[in-house]
């Protein structure tokens, strides 16, 4: 058995280092009212765990291969720790400011980025499940983390019960598979599927092995798709999406948006193109209307949406769609299809951070108590380009970025991915997205309307504490980086994909 | 031979089919997933959440049996463990949904809507 403990290293590290933020939390600030300590040992742990990721041999397989580190894995662990510690910055001010400033915060942030470092190198339906749960059951707790708070509350409460409910779904899918396969290992999975494959097309022509065409099969097909669905928030099982996204804190609400959605992509593309790649001609007509209503009911009830965040939590089922037409467009054009979506997730992950960011560094005067509340209704960005020109232009370049306009990186991010559908011969699909990112001009650029074109209605403050400008700064540079020189990234993108195959 | 159409593995004594166990844990499935969609008190959907997965528990012991596999039953062990970290936290946000409301039926809780 090949115990090579250094591939495990920076989840070692992330482990230790949130029992740490508890640790300090119990023993050094725990009568203390500022929490900015845990906040930046986190960032350190984080920060060094990112530093160790480029020197650890890539392709490496331990514990009996359940664990695996590729260039896939590394990258996607980039994209979680970059977005976690943006998370953490942001969120440093934002908590005291809304009267919870507590240490677990930190803590459970670092586990739920340890269950998505797992999910990204899980080689083995054990590992997937697991480091789901610990990315799920952490967000249970960070989406109700403003005890007090109705919202707070009931998002915690809509996550816990359909997250419970899709979890457990996709269990009995893994179970199913497990019993039709005999293994839950992705790799050993997908060598007996396309065995199958080959000894059913060997027999009799035009009659498929038994167990391909095995309604359990199918069945566990459609229960792992159901839970992975939920989990990025595609249409059917996007019920969930706003209501957590509105009442969580909004810090969380980023992260969420992001993180746990790159999470569920990268374990897609491992159980869809690699355990299940035999059955591909069954899920790609699934996914790909899937993926067109996601796209579609995204973008158009977000056109309705008076609320900021709920309206950017529609935007983010929309993106969704479009990286589920790359996973879709994929399973025909293998490399190119999954560079694109790899490629779109990170800046994905840039753009949307910094959109949510702006919202959460705005706030107004309560009418009623005088007190600064934080803004979240259209309304209360109008006029923004006169007080406060800065963050009116970062809010301008993350609008240009999802509505995908150059020299952004959305716009690259878009350009690929509709490229690889064409690439597909699914040009119908491309060009169902592209009408669909000119429905989302819509409702972006009104945002913009608002910041520029209207005279301020309500009184106005940014929040301007270092910690959360370093991080719009970051993504507000990224954004622009990525969409300026996209070959850069693309080809590491290219590069990590290919080991998957 | 794909392995789900091995009934007939005769290992101690004259098994009790597959099928049946299937049949079972499918019930079981079914009836927590009709518990969460139907039952109001939050405290109960919990309940049939643990339903489910204990119906995905079967099966893998089943399976494991009928494989001559262990993978199966280290798999639930990690799945009873997940279920009761779930459990506590579920709990805990039932402590603060009743605090702050005073009641666990899960129509009180419908301030955001679209």
């Amino acid at each position: 058995m090949n115990l090579n403990w250094t591939a495990i290293l920076p989840e070692i590290f992330i482990t230790l280092t949130a029992l740490g933020v508890l640790g300090i939390d119990l023993f050094y600030t725990r009568y203390q009212k500022d929490k900015t300590l845990n906040a930046i040992v986190t960032l350190s742990g984080m920060g060094i765990a990112f530093l160790l990721l480029p020197f650890l041999s890539a392709k490496t397989q331990i514990f009996t291969s359940l664990f695996v580190l590729d260039p896939l894995a590394i990258f996607f662990k980039m994209v979680f720790l970059i977005s976690g510690s943006m998370t953490a910055l942001i969120s440093i001010n934002y908590l005291k400011m809304e009267g919870f400033d507590l240490g677990e915060y930190y803590g459970v942030l670092l586990f739920s980025i340890l269950g998505m470092m797992v999910m990204a190198s899980a080689n083995d339906f054990i590992l997937i499940y697991l480091g789901l749960e610990l990315m799920t059951v952490s967000f249970y707790v960070l989406s109700g983390f403003f005890k007090t708070d109705l919202r707070s509350n009931e998002a915690a409460l809509k996550y816990l019960i359909l997250g419970g409910f899709a979890s457990a779904l996709f269990l009995y899918g893994i179970s199913l598979l497990y019993g039709v396969t005999g293994s839950t290992e992705i790799s050993y999975i997908a060598g007996y599927l396309t065995e199958q494959t080959r000894t059913g097309a060997d027999s009799v022509a035009g009659v498929t092995s038994a167990v391909l065409s095995h309604p359990l099969l199918s069945l566990s097909l459609i229960m792992l798709l159901a839970g992975l669905c939920f989990k990025v928030a595609a249409v059917p099982f996007h019920m969930w999406t706003p209501d957590v996204y509105e009442g969580a804190p909004t810090s969380v609400t980023a992260f969420m948006s992001v993180g746990p959605k790159a999470a569920g992509f990268v374990v897609m593309l491992r159980v869809l193109l690699v355990a299940l790649g035999a059955l591909e001609k069954q899920w790609m007509v699934i996914l790909a209307v899937i993926s067109i209503l996601t796209m579609t009911l995204g973008n158009i009830v977000a056109i309705a949406q008076q609320n900021v965040k709920r309206m950017l939590a529609y935007s983010s089922i929309a993106h969704a769609g479009y990286i589920l037409l790359g996973i879709v467009a994929s399973a025909r054009v293998l490399t190119a299809g999954s560079a694109s979506v790899v490629f779109y997730i990170l800046s994905y992950a840039f753009m949307n951070l910094g959109a949510f960011t702006v919202l959460l560094a705005l706030r107004k005067e309560d009418k009623q108590t005088g007190l600064m509340v934080p803004a979240m209704d259209l309304e209360d960005f109008s006029g923004l380009s006169k007080r406060d020109p800065l963050t009116a232009f970062l809010m301008l370049i993350f609008m240009f970025s999802l509505t995908g306009i150059p020299p952004t990186a959305g716009f690259v991010g878009k350009f690929y991915l509709f490229m690889s559908a064409v690439d597909a011969n699914l040009v119908w699909l491309a060009v169902i997205g592209v009408i669909n990112s000119a429905i989302s001009a819509y409702y972006y650029l009104r945002i913009l309307v608002y910041i520029y074109m209207k005279e301020p209605k309500v009184v106005q403050s940014v929040d301007n504490s270092s910690s959360l400008w370093v991080a719009l700064y970051v993504m507000a540079l990224a954004t622009l980086l990525i969409g300026i020189l996209p070959n850069l990234l693309f080809n590491v993108a290219r590069a990590s994909v290919v080991s998957l195959f | 031979m794909p392995y789900i159409l091995c009934f007939t593995v005769n290992r101690f004594m004259s098994p009790i089919p597959l099928s049946y166990y299937l049949v079972v844990s499918t019930l079981i499935f079914f009836i927590g997933m009709l518990g969460v969609l139907t039952r109001r008190n939050v405290l109960i959907i919990l309940m049939s959440i643990e339903l489910m997965l204990n119906a995905a528990n079967i099966n893998f012991i089943v399976f494991s049996y009928y494989l001559n596999s262990l993978r199966g039953q280290i798999f639930v062990f990690f799945v009873m463990t997940v279920a009761a970290a779930e459990a506590a936290v579920g709990l805990a946000v039932i402590v603060y949904l009743f605090r702050n409301k005073n009641t666990v039926n899960d129509d009180e809780f419908s301030l955001m809507r679209w």
